[in-house]
């Protein structure tokens, strides 16, 4: 479709009425914190932080406490309902299934990628070509999950036998092999996993990437007195490599878990939570707005927010820590 | 304080920038109708809304809402009052943001019943105007405006329309192989025994459709309902009048099923049975083209899936046959369309809906090309494409009993829900009882 000025010239006033609106705001606050007394910082602190306070209340702070409150109501938010959303979610043998698949990701996922990303990294360190290496294996993060799952679900397509040849690359191996395409994306129990390897596929070069500088930054001294020890490369990896980086470990295990609980372009893409497929994430869209039940997907999503709670919770800690630590 | 000049300047372009702003909302123009022209006399009726504006929102977009444009091109330059109309491809979803913020359109083309009924009940629809009501009341039938009317009360017309119950097929094979187009549903399945035999598979049928996936294979189910328990208990199905699991309904699904899960009849050059919930719709049917497969039920529209080149007509590459009925003596008709609400009642508005109600306006359409409209007045000479022209006849024959598209008409957690994810899991193997056990607990 063409660019059609007349259409979207609305869309672009609004948007200059923005920045006007934006530079006018943010020009009467330096106007008015310049008639302030420059000794009152405090005024000044409150004068900057206003701003981002105000955004962050209508933006994150009331959709969450009417998130909340809808997911007490029924599917229009006219009426309470108590607790009859949580015990859909809980009860219902298809979200029991969803909620089975979500805990697969988040175990599967973090563990699996980390790990990748870990092993690789240990492995190019210091190889030749490693800039080639990792940017092979970094590649993927530049993909969008929806471009990841269009790619993988070619990778899975299934061509019937008599229908000719094979459009998927594993079907096409499968025949070289000598054996019979398969419909992998309705392989119960199989399909959530061959959902979760794009997952893995995209997380592992972040975590290579990060864990790759950490290695870079444990500090020659330890490493070379560990040689005059005499480790082996087993015990230099377990016992040197891996403590070192422990907070790095962390911070790539505690990112990708929450980008996995969140997962739902991958789904959405491939199978559409069909075929035993369904994680919360994306039952939550569904019902929130296809099924146009603004109970159970807030319900969905407040269960999302309270699982991610406790790591952001935990990183948070972590960091303080780390901070005081290094005071 | 050298640095305070920079900062106070900055400070006062916000401030103009502001004042400007305000400005620009200001102002208007004045402008006047053509309706004194002799080629306006059609418009005569719409007078006074000359220099208005009317904003309709609808999931119609590219060149299909170009044509729209064009069809009510004439109205404009008459009457003096300007549409503006905006498309969007995520309609279902952005209509409720819309009018939950305020932002309602002025006339918004609605595909569902069921949404329609919802913003009933929240109040924000305004009954359609008398002028309306009595253009849809001579040009519809009662069958379609019972879709639009809630406690008694019409709220708006149809517009576009599809009928869904065609079989697709290619004319050149049939003729080839010397094959007859079934009229009732025993000569239906004696052909697809017939082609069985001869090692094609008759059948094929794809239902993945993005966030919709099993959609098509819900229409199935409300086509083969129509035919095997009539449209009674077809109303009494949409309206949970009778449970989802209903003897009734369970054998309509099994008649589904000796076609859909019939490892004979399907999936004819895709796969097997359970392919079907994983080929697209768009390509569900063709097979038919390169007579791998003989047969694809499927709506009217589909004539815009073929590929490029092929023919769509009686003596074509492919055409379409009315799905047949069990009992030839009743035709029952499976469709779906939009219809105009309005979420304002300034008389512009009003008369842009009474407008597009009108005959004037389905002809105007029609002649553009690539249109169905039930619209009892529409001239069948204005419609081009053959398959078109099909719909548009079976529409209009008075022997048609016309039900809307059941999953429209259900509430979105089942019509848009589980009744789709409970046909995908019915194709890939689940038990009929058991899917519609399920779907019938999903029913709130």
């Amino acid at each position: 479709m063409s660019f059609d000025m007349a259409v979207e010239g609305p869309k672009l006033m609004m948007l200059v009425y923005g920045i006007i609106a934006f530079l006018g705001i943010i020009g009467l606050l330096l106007l008015a914190l310049d008639r302030v007394s420059t000794r009152k910082d405090r005024w000044i602190a409150l004068g900057f932080l206003a701003p981002a306070g105000v955004l962050l209340v209508i933006g994150l702070i009331i959709p969450l406490f009417r998130t909340i409150l809808f997911s007490f109501m029924n599917a229009d938010s006219t009426r309470f309902v108590g607790l009859e959303n949580y015990l859909w979610m809980f009860t219902r043998p298809e979200n029991q299934e969803v909620l089975f698949n979500t805990l697969l990701w988040v175990v599967l996922v973090p563990s699996l990628a980390t790990s990748v990303g870990l092993l690789y990294a240990v492995l190019v360190d210091r190889a030749k070509l490693e800039g080639l290496a990792k940017s092979l294996i970094f590649m993927p993060m530049a993909i969008s999950f929806v471009g990841a799952g269009i790619i993988w679900k070619f990778v899975y397509a299934y061509r019937s036998e008599e229908a000719g040849e094979q459009l998927g690359l594993l079907n096409q191996m499968m025949v070289w092999l000598g054996g019979a395409p398969q419909n992998w994306l309705l392989t119960e129990g199989l399909n959530t996993l061959l959902l979760v390897v794009v997952m893995i596929w995209i997380q592992a070069g972040f975590a290579m990437v990060v864990l790759s500088a950490a290695i870079k930054a444990i500090p020659g001294e330890i490493v070379e007195a560990a040689r005059i020890d005499g480790v082996t490369a087993w015990q230099m990896f377990w016992r040197v490599t891996v403590p070192s980086i422990r907070p790095a470990l962390l911070v790539v295990l505690v990112t990708i878990s929450i980008a996995t609980l969140k997962a739902f372009d991958i789904v959405r893409t491939m199978t559409n939570g069909n075929f035993k497929t369904g994680v919360l994430a994306f039952e939550m869209y569904n019902q929130a707005f296809v099924a146009l039940d603004n109970g159970t997907g807030s319900a969905l999503a407040v269960f999302i927010f309270v699982l991610v709670t406790p790591i952001v919770f935990y990183q948070v800690r972590q960091i303080r820590r780390r901070r005081q630590e290094a005071m | 304080m050298a640095s305070r000049t920079p900062r106070r300047l900055l400070a006062l372009t916000g401030v103009i920038g502001l004042a400007l702003t305000a400005a620009a909302c200001g102002g208007g123009t004045t402008a006047k109708d053509n309706l004194d022209k002799p080629e306006c006399v059609a418009f005569k009726d719409y007078s006074g809304i000359a220099g208005k504006t009317v904003s309709i929102y609808a999931s119609i977009r590219d060149t299909e809402a170009d044509l729209l444009r064009q069809s009510w091109k004439e109205f404009e330059n008459c009457t003096g009052a300007k549409i503006s109309y905006e498309g969007t491809g995520e309609f279902e979803t952005q209509i409720n943001v819309r009018v939950d913020g305020g932002r309602a359109p002025d006339i918004a083309f609605i595909p569902q019943p069921g949404l329609i009924e919802k913003f009933v009940n929240s109040g924000k629809l305004k009954a359609a105007s008398d002028k309306t009501k009595t253009t849809a009341t001579a040009n519809y039938s009662p069958d379609w405006l019972k879709y639009a009317t809630f406690n008694g009360t019409l709220y708006g017309a149809p517009l576009g329309s599809n009928v869904k119950s065609f079989v697709w097929y290619s004319p050149k094979t049939f003729k080839d192989k010397g094959w007859k187009i079934p009229e009732t549903w025993d000569e239906l399945i004696a052909l697809s025994n017939t082609i069985a035999a001869t090692g094609t598979k008759p059948w094929c049928a794809g239902i993945e459709s993005g966030v919709a996936t099993g959609w098509p294979a819900t229409d199935w189910i409300e086509d083969v309902l129509l035919r095997d328990q009539g449209p009674d208990v077809y109303d009494q199905w949409v309206t949970h009048k009778i449970p989802f699991n209903d003897p009734k309904i369970v054998s309509a699904t099994e008649r589904v099923g000796t076609i859909l899960k019939n490892a004979n009849y399907v999936n004819g050059g895709i796969g097997d049975v359970k392919s079907i919930a994983t080929t697209s719709f768009q390509e569900g049917g063709l097979p038919v083209v390169s007579g791998k497969c003989a047969m694809h039920r499927q709506a009217s529209f589909y004539a815009n899936q073929w590929p490029q080149g092929t023919k769509v007509a009686e003596d074509g590459d492919v055409f379409a046959f009315y799905f047949p009925a069990i009992d030839p003596s009743k035709k029952p008709v499976l469709g779906a369309g939009e219809f105009t609400v309005t979420f304002a009642d300034r008389p512009e508005v009003q008369a842009v809906q009474a407008y597009l109600a009108s005959e004037h306006h389905a002809n105007s359409r029609a002649k553009l090309g690539n249109w169905v409209s039930a619209n009892k007045k529409l001239d069948l000479t204005n419609v081009a494409n053959p398959i078109d022209k099909k719909s548009v006849e079976i529409l209009q024959d008075t022997k048609t009993v016309f039900r809307f598209d059941g999953s429209d008409l259900m509430p979105s957690g089942v019509g848009a829900g589980s009744f789709w994810k409970g046909m995908t899991d019915w194709i890939t193997g689940k038990s009929t009882k058991e899917t519609l056990d399920f779907i019938e607990s999903s029913w709130k």
